[in-house]
């Protein structure tokens, strides 16, 4: 009798899982780079003809919002970089994916320009090295440079409020905890 | 008026599966004869209102009444007439649709074809099926209801990926349908049979039948969707262990394993309660693959688009059924447990192994494809399981199983001796020998030992089976004795198969080269010359085709004409390659994109053997077919079987 | 349970129209390669690394953009910078996780997955075992008629 009960029990241990999934998005990627150092780069500024490298930013906290002119959910979260901007709570920096910039240029004209610096990364090379595979993505850096959390998908108010406000008001404490 | 006659002819079949599910076991439970009998008639009925519906569905489609929101959503009058019809099937609630109709197709073959089948075992089937029925016109008219209207009806309708305007979407879905949905009434079957509790042998005969109806089904299902992906997709690749393909490869090797033991319990009247929990296994494995590939758990291209709440309806229909069958397994089994004596060497103990392998095979590509889910619901990591994986296991797993299978063919039931075994296996083997040596040595371009394993699985089951076909039948080949002529060719189909899968795998060559018009390109012996690119414009797309000209020694051997085809309604170019098929090798041209001026990139691929692969799934399904004509000995009540088979 | 959905919809449309926006005509790539086997370890490479914006396909079947610069990364690693594949595996895991590896590294998550199959046949085997063995001390049961009969048709 007990063996026969064997094939429910695997279905039911089955079923869990199959539920859990249910929840789950099959999709979405984990980036394995927070807690690691972000990767540098030398890119051409957007308004000008020099480049910038994070380093430059070292000893403060800074996010870092990749966009694109031809991306449609990039629109959604503009306006919430532009009023984060405004609260000048954290350096925003904004790297301008696979893009040309006469186009990010008049893209960020129309929709306002967060961004204390922007970069260009025209070939999706930096990308890479930051594990982009998506657009819009936005990096929450603490003031080591450490990558503490990576938002893939547009910016909500939800997100904010509930994931980016904390980790801001966590990392002006300097509270640095490298995993 | 026509989506609504469909809408409602639904809901009149599933007053009709009520009837199905419920009177004829409450006849059953009274022994009321006539209520019982009523399961036919009810059986009858939810089948022409099932057709109605899905005729409805059909019609609406080839009139472009873009006022229903499945035909919007899936065609265009464009779209050329034989890409409607299959348009019908193309997405989720239409396939859906087809897959509820086929159901009461199968249980109104079932209603005629089992009058050998004592009345209460038979009703008692029917009503399973009655119940799995209402499980699916529920869900479609809940959740997945291919009637919605549109209340702004659209001038013109979104219409049909491009990849699927193909021959491939009229035949793929509707004969895997029938595989995968046959696979209840062994379902039933099994469930019947617990109810009873008993199981004769007569009746393990008559589900062999069903069982194998459904798997050739399945067999030529599966082998279509490969051949559709890789004239299809343009990459060459037959198999991608995707896991809606794994999907559809579980039921296929529980239903194989089915027949072997259903084989068993026919012929010796052992392991009763075994084949009846593959029976239910391989059911259970087409609902889950229901779940799967319509859900949204997992990723993959062939994955219909779908939202949550129908993931969390096909979840609690497959609690209820699967769980349902399982406990009453676990509750009933005992019943029908019988132990026949067999030794260690024989025919019993090599079915049984091979039944072990197969379960094993099933369970690996099972874990592969839900590792991923499972890890990621555990919260421990996020990772992909792919080809190399399932490459990487089932070959280990492949290579016992082809030995047993030789084994299998020259074994006495009951109990043989090694001595004698060996008497009779010396021939194939040193004959295999030969052969996976020689091959490769002679006519492939190296010698490589996978191919050579490979070659030496592959004729060991073709010699062995073709030595069991001529000694054991005593009529020889003048008369020859279908069952074990089916039997013989199903597994030399398998060996067919593995031979293409072998020889395709190590030895094609595959170059992405620039050409200018003009310039060749050789692999072995074909000269692939490139001559340019024309544009035009056909039915709903506008194409760039490429016409390459393939030399052997200077003769012209044929033209090929790849295309890009750019639809009206899509941004992205699809890829149709060009393709000159024969039975030794494929030459594969695909059109990559203009490199400059006149300089275009193309894709050329040389695939030895890779027709076998399909050539050998129609062999198999075939055999098993043949296996159903038997010429009756002696017809006793009891014994007696179904001559022919309904096909 | 219903804004997660939500916010899934949202990603799941993000990834798609960046996928689809972005998507080129061609993934025919005619990249050179110094020896045979750079050109070997591409095509292996390619094969086992997979395409993030896709629903499941690796870096050699997709058209999407991401496909197309990851394969290109490939390429220069293992041509230009003449790194080894396990270094391009390793840069690629650095950047995207485990995820991107169709070919599962065997680390202590993935033991049960390696050792699944092997595991499955020896309990199925063992299984079979004990049931010969228990078979054997049965007594021959009463259906021999029928049985032998039906031996015969076999």
């Amino acid at each position: 009798m007990n063996k026969q009960m064997i094939p429910l029990a695997i279905f039911s241990a089955l079923v869990i899982f199959l539920a859990i999934g249910l929840t789950l998005d099959p999709k979405d990627v984990p980036s394995p780079l927070i807690g690691k150092p972000a990767a540098n780069f030398n890119l051409q500024k957007l308004y000008s003809d020099e480049t910038f490298s994070p380093n430059e930013l070292k000893g403060e906290p800074w996010i870092l919002n990749i966009w694109a002119s031809w991306c449609v959910s990039c629109r959604q979260e503009h306006q919430l970089f532009v009023d984060l901007a405004k609260e000048q709570l954290i350096t925003i920096v904004g790297l301008n994916y696979k893009d040309t910039p006469a186009e990010a240029k008049a893209w960020l004209k129309e929709l306002g320009n967060p961004y204390q610096v922007t970069v260009q990364d025209p070939n999706g090379q930096a990308g890479i090295d930051w594990g982009v595979y998506g657009v819009p993505e936005t990096f929450v850096m603490d003031s080591q440079g450490i990558i503490r959390y990576k938002f893939t998908g547009p910016l909500t108010k939800k997100r904010i409020k509930q994931i980016l406000l904390p980790l801001l008001s966590e990392l002006k404490d300097n509270k640095t905890q490298v995993k | 008026m026509i989506p609504e006659i469909g809408h409602f002819s639904l809901i009149i079949g599933l007053a009709f599966a009520f009837v199905l599910a419920t009177v004829p076991l409450f006849g059953n439970h009274h022994k009321h004869t006539a209520l019982m009998q009523l399961a036919v008639p009810a059986a009858v009925g939810q089948f022409l209102f099932l057709a109605l519906s899905f005729g409805c569905l059909l019609y609406s489609f080839t009139v472009d009444d873009f006022s229903v929101k499945y035909v919007a959503d899936n065609s265009n009058t464009q779209l050329p007439m034989i890409f409607k019809v299959s348009a019908t099937w193309g997405a989720h609630e239409g396939s859906l649709l087809l897959w509820a109709w086929i159901l009461t197709g199968w249980a109104l073959a079932v209603s005629l074809f089992s009058k050998t089948l004592p009345l209460s075992l038979q009703s008692k089937m029917l009503s399973v099926l009655g119940m799995v029925t209402i499980g699916f016109i529920l869900f479609i008219l809940l959740t997945s209801n291919p009637f919605e209207r549109l209340l702004e009806i659209p001038q013109e309708g979104r219409s049909l990926n491009p990849l699927l305007q193909d021959i491939g979407l009229a035949i793929h879905p509707p004969v895997l349908y029938m595989g995968y949905v046959g696979m209840a009434v062994t379902f039933a079957f099994a469930i019947a049979v617990l109810l009873e509790g008993k199981f004769e042998m007569a009746w393990a005969r008559w589900a062999k039948t069903w069982a194998i109806v459904a798997w050739a089904f399945l067999t030529l299902g599966i082998s279509l969707g490969s051949w559709w992906a890789y004239y299809e997709l343009g990459w060459g690749g037959w198999w991608f262990w995707d896991p809606v393909e794994n999907a559809s490869l579980l039921p296929w090797i529980i239903a194989t394993a089915l027949i072997h033991s259903l084989s068993i319990t026919a012929s010796r009247g052992s392991f009763q309660s075994w084949t009846l929990l593959l029976a239910i296994l391989a059911f259970s494995l087409s609902l889950l693959g229901v779940f799967l590939v319509r859900s949204g758990v997992i990723t993959s291209v062939h994955a219909f688009a779908t939202d949550p709440t129908r993931g969390i309806y096909i979840l609690v229909f497959l609690v209820v059924v699967v769980g349902a069958s399982l406990s009453l397994y676990a509750s009933h089994a005992h019943k029908v447990t019988q132990r026949k004596e067999f030794s260690l060497l024989s025919k019993d103990t090599l079915l049984l192994l091979n039944n072990v392998i197969l379960v094993t095979m099933m369970a690996t590509v099972l874990l592969g494809t839900l590792y991923p889910l499972i890890l990621d619901a555990l919260g421990v990591a996020k990772l992909s399981v792919g080809a190399p994986y399932f490459n990487s296991v089932m070959l280990p797993l492949t290579v016992p199983l082809a030995l047993l299978m030789g084994l299998g063919f020259a074994t006495h039931w009951r109990e043989d001796s090694s001595k004698r075994l060996l008497s009779r296996l010396w021939l194939p083997a040193v004959a295999s020998l030969l052969v996976a040596f020689l091959v490769p040595l002679l006519l492939l371009p190296d010698v490589s030992g996978l191919a050579i394993l490979g070659l030496l699985m592959s004729s060991w089951i073709a010699f062995t089976a073709l030595i069991w076909l001529l000694k054991e039948n005593s009529t020889g080949l003048v008369k020859p004795n279908m069952q074990k002529f089916g039997s013989a060719l199903a597994h030399i189909g398998f060996a067919v198969t593995l031979t293409g899968i072998t020889i395709t795998s190590i030895y094609s060559i595959e170059k992405d080269v620039r050409l200018e018009p003009g310039q060749s390109y050789q692999i072995n012996e074909y000269q692939f010359k490139f001559i340019g690119v024309q544009q035009k414009q056909v039915d709903n797309y506008l194409a760039s085709e490429g016409h390459i000209k393939v030399f052997i020694d200077d003769k012209l051997l044929t033209e090929l004409y790849p295309q890009k085809r750019t639809y009206m309604s899509q941004v992205m170019p699809m890829t149709e390659a060009g393709i000159d098929a024969e039975l030794s090798r494929d030459l594969f041209v695909a059109l990559g994109e203009k490199l400059d001026e006149t300089a275009w990139s193309v894709r050329i691929q040389y695939k030895p053997f890779i027709r076998w692969i399909w050539l050998g799934s129609i062999l198999m399904a075939i055999g098993g077919v043949l296996t159903l004509f038997q010429r009756r000995k002696k017809v006793k009540p009891e014994n007696a079987n179904v001559a022919e088979v309904n096909a | 349970m219903k804004i997660h959905f939500l916010l899934r919809s949202i990603f799941f449309s993000f990834l798609t129209f960046t996928a689809l926006m972005h998507t080129a005509n061609a993934s025919i790539e005619t990249y050179p390669f110094d020896t045979a086997q750079q050109e070997k370890d591409y095509n292996i490479l390619i094969d086992e690394l997979r395409c993030l914006v896709c629903q499941n396909q690796n870096l050699a079947d997709s058209n999407a953009e991401l496909a197309q610069d990851l394969r290109r990364q490939v390429h220069t690693m293992l041509v230009t910078e003449k790194k080894d594949k396990d270094s391009v595996v390793k840069f690629m895991v650095e950047r995207y996780g485990d995820f991107v590896l169709y070919n599962p590294p065997v680390k202590s998550q993935t033991l049960l997955l390696w050792t699944g199959p092997f595991i499955f046949l020896l309990l199925g085997i063992g299984f079979l075992m004990r049931i010969i063995r228990q078979s054997n001390s049965v007594q021959p049961s009463n259906n021999k008629e029928a049985e032998d009969t039906a031996s015969k048709s076999e």
